[in-house]
């Protein structure tokens, strides 16, 4: 793994491009197809998506190295390259099994009965939920950073209008609010591309990996690129599109937003510090993101114990949540020579990532049928819910499980590889932040719990709505993870370009 | 010198656009503000491009394909930006707009 990493087509190299190839061909030939047509499509979809997932994740996991797929036989820096790794795949099986859940999810609210009129805004939602997933899979596959500034466009485009589908004031004002952050960052981003192509003459990650070096040109473009990824990553300072945008959206929509959209864009800039410029000396820079990524969880979950409505609850979880991602970045900066500990450091990050996909899009789709069910979503009133609503409060729970870090639990296992690296980095104020964070989650968590689980007249009778089995499914996979035994994790180490140049200052 | 005189233009237009994006309330005018910002990084990139042309030929053809592409992309979400402006201030009116 450590050898010199090259950029050859390898067997299986077209499941990437796959990947991407059918949910955008879906949503083109969805737009015509109508809003019947649409759904029929997207559920049929799901399960190739989840095929082509898996077979690039046994495939990475068999060869141990990356796929790789030169787009006309044309090798970089002249071509384009499709670049599959090991994060790639663990990411993409997780797009596939939310987007599925969510898909079977929403068939309730965006279905379309037999015999009823077509609405725009079912159609709508099923093209927009084919465009998001393209666009996550060409995040976590492309090579080359200007793909990526489109794929990041294109995901920001499908995520925007996901927000505003019932066309409220409030949605809307939500929708244009994150449009701003979103263009922002990618106008920045796209400098940084500038910058960067004017230094080195390509764009391809495995060449840049290789021909960066500390110049300002480099560090002045990293760090545009970096503000403007943290602005759709929504890291403390930048984060407030978020929560008016992920509480508006209808539950299922907030499912994918929070659980994934959020996700490609730190993808990106876990490449960016540990692909673009591995060999770089950032121990500072490394610091400062953690610290805006402490301050997230820390100041996050106290505005998510301070909401008087659970929407915005789960979402201000999120703001909390994407903070413990950029700790990883001063412990893998700190790691880099050490390969154990950079890959505990790494690890911890991408099962952070992980766990939180599944657990926050359980969360957001319990809490849209508590919404639902009951007619509202203050948290003062939900008294007597527990009756009413065992199954969605059940997968609240579990869901908050994996959030606050319990174990055993996915984000147990991730909480606790950054927690041991922190104090292997020697950098134990980390270690600090991960706990009081864990016990903030846990007073939000049980804040809801309380209130539901005690005697009142928030139940409705008659029977759960059974699509909480789904939310209860994905609860339970990110409990679940807590269980795989460690060497599984061996998939989201194929391809690290940050081990080609280890130690290297 | 051309090319240094375009990636000066393409520096002051971001930092016009930049001002404007973070400093303007009015959500039109940021708009205008990030379609600047888009401006003069595609004057940068044209700039890049100019300076990389190899032997013979007036301009390195990538960035100016990046440039391409960019406004295309520029384009579609002004477009998003604007349509999302036009239908908020319609409820602003009160009006309820069909669907």
């Amino acid at each position: 793994m450590t050898a010199a990493v090259t950029l050859a087509p390898t067997p299986w190299g077209m499941l990437p491009v796959l990947a991407v190839v059918l949910p955008v061909a879906g949503m083109v030939a969805a737009l015509p197809l109508g809003a019947r047509g649409a759904e029929r499509l997207t559920l049929a979809l799901v399960p190739f998506g989840l095929l082509i997932a898996l077979g690039m994740a046994a495939a990475t996991y068999a060869s141990g190295a990356p796929l790789v797929h030169l787009l006309g036989h044309w090798a970089p820096p002249l071509g384009l390259a499709f670049r599959a790794d090991g994060l790639s795949a663990a990411m993409m099986l997780t797009a596939a099994i939310v987007i599925g859940a969510v898909a079977l999810f929403a068939r309730a609210g965006f279905g379309t009965p037999a015999g009823a009129p077509e609405r725009r805004e079912a159609l709508s939602f099923w093209a927009l939920l084919l465009a998001l997933w393209g666009g996550i899979n060409l995040v976590l596959v492309a090579d080359d950073l200007f793909t990526l500034y489109v794929a990041l466009e294109l995901l920001s485009f499908a995520a925007v209008p996901l927000v505003c589908l019932d066309g409220g004031r409030a949605t809307l004002e939500a929708a244009l609010r994150y449009l701003m952050f979103a263009l922002l960052g990618s106008v920045l981003y796209l400098l940084g591309v500038a910058l960067l192509y004017g230094a080195y003459g390509t764009l391809d990650i495995v060449l840049l990996s290789e021909r960066t070096r500390a110049i300002p040109a480099t560090i002045v473009a990293v760090a545009l690129m970096t503000a403007g990824l943290l602005a759709k990553t929504a890291l403390l300072p930048l984060h407030l599109w978020l929560p008016p945008a992920h509480s508006g959206a209808p539950a299922a929509a907030s499912a994918v937003l929070s659980a994934l959209v959020v996700k490609g864009s730190f993808v990106l800039l876990v490449r960016l510090w540990f692909g673009v410029m591995p060999g770089l000396p950032v121990p500072a820079a490394a610091q400062i993101l953690a610290g805006l990524g402490a301050a997230a969880i820390i100041l996050g979950s106290a505005a998510a114990l301070a909401q008087a409505r659970l929407k915005l609850l789960v979402a201000y979880s999120t703001v909390a949540q994407i903070g413990y991602l950029f700790l990883m970045f001063p412990l893998l900066a700190a790691a880099l020579g050490t390969p154990e500990d950079a890959a505990r450091a790494w690890t911890g990050g991408v099962l952070q990532a992980v766990s939180h996909a599944f657990a926050k899009a359980a969360m957001f789709l319990a809490v849209g049928l508590m919404a639902k069910g009951l007619g509202h979503d203050r948290i003062a009133d939900l008294a007597g819910a527990g009756r009413a609503m065992p199954l969605c409060l059940l997968t609240f729970g579990l869901a908050g499980l994996s959030l606050m870090g319990v174990p055993p639990s996915g984000g147990f296992a991730a909480k606790w590889l950054l927690l041991t690296s922190a104090i292997e980095a020697g950098q134990w104020w980390w270690a600090l932040v991960i706990l009081g964070g864990g016990l903030l989650t846990g007073a939000y968590v049980y804040r809801v719990l309380a209130t539901a689980l005690t005697a009142g007249p928030g139940g409705a009778t008659g029977r759960e709505d059974s699509r909480a089995w789904i939310a209860l499914g994905l609860a339970l996979i990110s409990v679940a993870l807590g269980f795989l035994p460690l060497g599984a994790f061996g998939l989201v180490q194929i391809g690290r370009l940050d081990l080609a140049v280890g130690g290297v200052p | 010198m051309s090319a240094t005189l375009y990636g000066l233009l393409g520096a002051a237009l971001v930092g016009i656009g930049l001002f404007g994006l973070l400093a303007r309330p009015s959500p039109l005018l940021r708009i205008l503000a990030f379609n600047l910002l888009g401006g003069g990084v595609f004057l940068v990139f044209g700039a890049v491009a100019r300076r990389g042309a190899g032997a013979g030929f007036p301009g390195d053809p990538v960035p100016q394909a990046i440039i391409l592409t960019g406004i295309v992309v520029a384009f579609a979400a002004t477009t998003l930006a604007v349509m999302l402006l036009l239908r908020l201030s319609a409820e602003g009116e009160g009006r309820s707009d069909p669907p």
